[in-house]
């Protein structure tokens, strides 16, 4: 079924924005998308919010999936893959729905797809170019993690928990199996994307700063650092994970 | 004290635990977030049966004669805990399937409904063609 009709969406990009809670800075993070991308299809995939997310999303342009229930910020991405690969989109696009991301980046992204033949690009916090200082706890975990997932996939890896990335199709029908985690995704689906044959490459963006209140505070937690070690040692015992995935079907 | 042939054994075990448990996570049989409480035991299982001076002073601080009322103890502590967990985890997961059961029931009755008047609007312009 080809939802493009219906949907009245058009065009060979979406861009998701998962979003919880975020009344008063999601309709600027759409604003600013279409500032840059004047007509892109921005689809925000609520998480259950009990504020007016989806209302505010909806009122500024942007398509609306409401989830009945929270259910994660990696479950509210990958409603916003088997959407897009459904709709038969070539390329989708995520940006955090708090506002600390900045769409202009997506233009040198978009760029970057193309130009360096790669199938996800992420945007990276701690690349040179970017000034960006994470809170002490959080800055050790990624840190952390960042150099063993560059060890593992003998690939720059500076900013794995980041939220802004821009992905092919297949990545995303790739992301539609049970591969994809419901909490957050982090260096274990990059080394998993490596292991599996795609090309990631990173580029620098500048955050704007955050208001004090972060969607991740998980990841200062101890069970963040247990959960990301068990998952990239079984990551590292899996074989043919392209094979095993359950991808979503094109259209 | 318990003897170096059951020491064996219950280390034997406890590694065989671990070991089966992350590979119930490489399958994606059990979720990382599940596994956290079983991997625990298994290394305290380990732990216990490793070194014979914590299993000693453990009961001799609990009061404990045996050793192995020691480990029934603590096990026993240890289930209750594990039972009372996926108690929590039922409910929360019974009120999830009940919102969905209701989002999925309103949404089929609005579906019904469209269906209905599309119906009769076709059936209405029927009639207004014949007359």
């Amino acid at each position: 079924v080809d939802l493009r009709d219906q949907q009245r969406l058009h065009g060979d990009l979406l861009i998701v924005i998962p979003a919880y809670n975020e009344q008063g800075r999601v309709g600027e993070v759409i604003a600013d998308v279409q500032s840059v991308l004047p007509g892109v299809d921005v689809l925000v995939v609520d998480d259950g919010s009990r504020d007016a997310t989806a209302v505010e999303a909806q009122n500024a342009g942007a398509h609306v999936i409401r989830l009945p229930l929270n259910s994660g910020y990696g479950a509210a991405l990958q409603t916003g893959y088997k959407f897009g690969v459904r709709a038969g989109y070539g390329k989708i696009g995520q940006i955090d729905g708090d506002g600390q991301h900045q769409a202009a980046y997506l233009l040198p992204m978009l760029q970057m797809l193309e130009q360096q033949d790669a199938d996800v690009i992420v945007g990276s916090r701690f690349l040179a170019g970017s000034d960006y200082r994470a809170p002490l706890a959080r800055g050790i975990g990624i840190k952390l993690f960042a150099w063993l997932a560059s060890l593992i996939t003998h690939e720059q890896v500076s900013d794995p928990t980041s939220g802004f990335q821009l992905m092919r199709r297949r990545v995303a029908s790739f992301f539609c199996s049970d591969v994809y985690p419901t909490d957050y995704p982090d260096a274990d689906i990059l080394i998993l994307l490596h292991r599996t044959g795609y090309r990631v490459c990173e580029i620098p963006v500048q955050m704007r700063p955050s208001e004090g209140r972060s969607m991740h505070s998980f990841h200062s937690s101890p069970y963040y650092l247990y959960k990301m070690l068990l998952s990239i040692f079984v990551t590292l015992l899996r074989r043919g994970a392209k094979v095993k995935a359950q991808a979503e079907p094109a259209p | 004290v318990i003897s170096a042939n059951l020491r064996i054994i219950a280390i034997v075990g406890s590694l065989a635990l671990l070991v089966f448990i992350v590979e119930l996570v490489r399958r994606r049989r059990l979720k990382e977030e599940y596994s956290v409480l079983w991997v625990a035991t298994a290394l305290v299982l380990l732990l216990l049966a490793a070194w014979s001076g914590l299993l000693r002073n453990l009961t001799h601080l609990i009061g404990a004669i045996s050793e192995a009322s020691t480990i029934y103890f603590f096990s026993l502590i240890f289930v209750v805990f594990l039972l009372l967990h996926f108690s929590v985890r039922v409910s929360s997961l019974e009120r999830r399937v009940v919102v969905l059961l209701q989002e999925l029931a309103l949404l089929g009755e609005r579906r019904a409904q469209t269906a209905q008047d599309e119906r009769r609007e076709a059936e209405r312009e029927t009639e207004t063609s014949l007359l």
